[in-house]
């Protein structure tokens, strides 16, 4: 099933590099009464308390919520880096018992790799792909670093890049071993206005034509109005779904357009009536 | 290019210096020989061989000894990382031996290993394999957790995460470790073979112990010399390349 690429492979590329960007299905997710509480100074916190819900297959689903309301918690879960302590997490059917490159994430810091080189991040999560020549995993993370726009950035170093450019990679780096779902944490939340408006954008452009499930936390509700198919609203202590929202805006959106701010003081309003929501969101 | 040579001018002119000092009489030419005398020295024991073979000597010893501590060190420093168990023991243990000048192992060696290349061995190994544990163990608790998360949801396990991304994200740390194992070494081997006639072979360290005794200060300082030469070749043969990468990949240079 070849979709259209966002731009033309060169006729010389190889069959296993064409099989290798070929669009993999993407994933359903089931999350089924996760509990989670973490141990603290003034006792145990319940960062999540019967959480439940569904993603489907290509979905772009926001999570938000104040700081502390367990949202990155759940996607730490999710991704398998973290265990519930009741509930389960499944994702096509199977259970999440560990981390895999099949549901990769990209944190609110790049975590790029400072001793790699741009095209070295990239190919990390390439070089476990035991099928794939070296030439392979080349040209496969060339064709997503042309994605994000720095093709000519390959040999850079990590710390000559600005934040917006880390993200990019960041994002190449996800992309490249074709996971079937993107988690991300906040991970505009450290750019500025203009950079982040550019990121929305190209976000939405590679969503549509890569076609992954994508959950994204933050707690920019604008943000969240931009970006998401729907968007779950969380209230913190403990960390519990409090109400849906779906977005049924024409892509690609403009964050600063009339219609998404309507969405996002809906949402906002919601967020406002919950007690115990200090500050701390964004508009 | 210019850097080279304002560096060659000032030794230069120290050297001039030095001519001058001793063109000055204020001390014996017995206890301060001029810069020639110790030239000749030099270039007498480079044609007869015994100053080659002396480097050959001691430089052999540094390196097999700081290869072994390399090896020991870089492995034990990652596992007392891992394993709080080995931190609070081996750690422990390594933290205090670093502080002991390595120096103060000669005695010992001698009696465990006698006048041998062992003892020699023994005393390098000690110098380089504890502040190298150190060093590890450091750079790895320094490492950001956020590095290991990610390496996981790309799909790296165990091994695969030592060794390809904590292992390098420790680097600098140990590479700093490498460089202060290297000196301690270099300094406990010239302390051992000062103190010591080792009947396998005569290094460095001996011919300056000769020097003293057979009252040759131009012998002294030529091999003083020589032994400055060594340090200096290896910092910048050796460490400098590492640490001009360490810093450009890092970003950490001026």
């Amino acid at each position: 099933m070849y979709v259209t690429h966002t731009f033309e492979l060169p006729p010389s590329t190889s069959t296993s590099v064409r099989e290798e960007l070929q669009f993999l299905p993407p994933s359903k997710l089931k999350v089924e009464n996760v509990s989670k509480s973490f141990k603290s100074r003034t006792g145990p916190v319940q960062a999540l308390d019967r959480v439940s819900l569904r993603v489907a297959e290509g979905e772009f689903l926001c999570l938000v919520g104040a700081s502390g309301c367990g949202k990155s918690t759940l996607l730490n879960i999710i991704a398998g880096l973290e265990k519930p302590d009741s509930g389960t997490v499944t994702a096509d059917g199977l259970r999440v018992q560990e981390p895999g490159r099949e549901r990769l994430v990209m944190f609110q810091e790049a975590a790029l790799f400072p001793w790699l080189d741009v095209l070295g991040n990239v190919l990390f999560g390439l070089k476990m792909k035991p099928h794939l020549t070296n030439k392979d995993r080349k040209e496969v993370a060339r064709y997503y670093l042309e994605l994000v726009g720095l093709s000519r950035f390959e040999r850079a170093n990590i710390h000559e890049l600005s934040g917006g450019m880390k993200q990019r990679v960041a994002l190449a780096r996800a992309l490249a071993p074709n996971p079937r779902m993107l988690l991300m944490d906040e991970p505009f939340a450290a750019l500025d206005a203009l950079t982040r408006e550019q990121l929305y954008g190209d976000l939405q452009e590679i969503w549509e034509s890569r076609r992954k499930t994508i959950i994204f936390v933050t707690h920019n509700v604008r943000e969240a109005a931009c970006l998401g198919d729907r968007v779950i609203l969380f209230s913190p202590h403990p960390g519990r779904v409090r109400e849906e929202f779906q977005i049924k805006l024409p892509r690609p959106r403009d964050i600063n357009s009339t219609d998404l701010a309507e969405h996002a003081s809906k949402i906002m309003r919601s967020l406002k009536g919950y007690k115990d929501t200090n500050g701390e969101i964004a508009e | 290019m210019k850097r080279l040579i304002l560096t060659l001018l000032f030794f230069a002119s120290l050297v001039l210096l030095w001519a001058l000092i001793v063109r000055a009489r204020i001390w014996s030419p017995v206890l301060l020989p001029s810069p020639m005398k110790v030239g000749e020295y030099l270039k007498s024991a480079a044609e007869d061989g015994t100053l080659w073979q002396a480097t050959l000597i001691t430089v052999k010893r540094l390196v097999i000894g700081y290869i072994i501590g390399l090896v020991g060190g870089i492995p034990l420093g990652l596992m007392t990382a891992r394993w709080n168990i080995l931190h609070d023991t081996i750690g422990t243990l390594s933290l205090g031996l670093t502080t002991l000048p390595s120096v103060c192992w000669v005695p010992l060696a001698l009696l465990w290993f006698g006048q041998s290349e062992a003892a020699m061995l023994f005393v390098v190994v000690m110098g380089t394999l504890w502040s190298v544990i150190i060093a590890t163990d450091t750079g790895v608790r320094h490492v950001p957790p956020i590095y290991r998360k990610a390496a996981l949801t790309m799909g790296s396990k165990n091994m695969h995460i030592w060794l390809k991304v904590i292992f390098p994200a420790a680097l600098p740390f140990i590479v700093s470790g490498m460089k202060q194992g290297w000196a301690f070494a270099w300094r406990s081997l010239m302390a051992a073979e000062i103190f010591v006639t080792i009947l396998s072979g005569f290094g460095l360290g001996q011919l300056l112990h000769y020097g003293r005794e057979l009252n040759a200060m131009d012998q002294v300082i030529a091999i003083m010399f020589i032994i400055v030469l060594i340090g200096l070749l290896a910092d910048k043969t050796l460490f400098a390349p590492i640490e001009r990468f360490l810093h450009r990949r890092w970003g950490t240079s001026q």
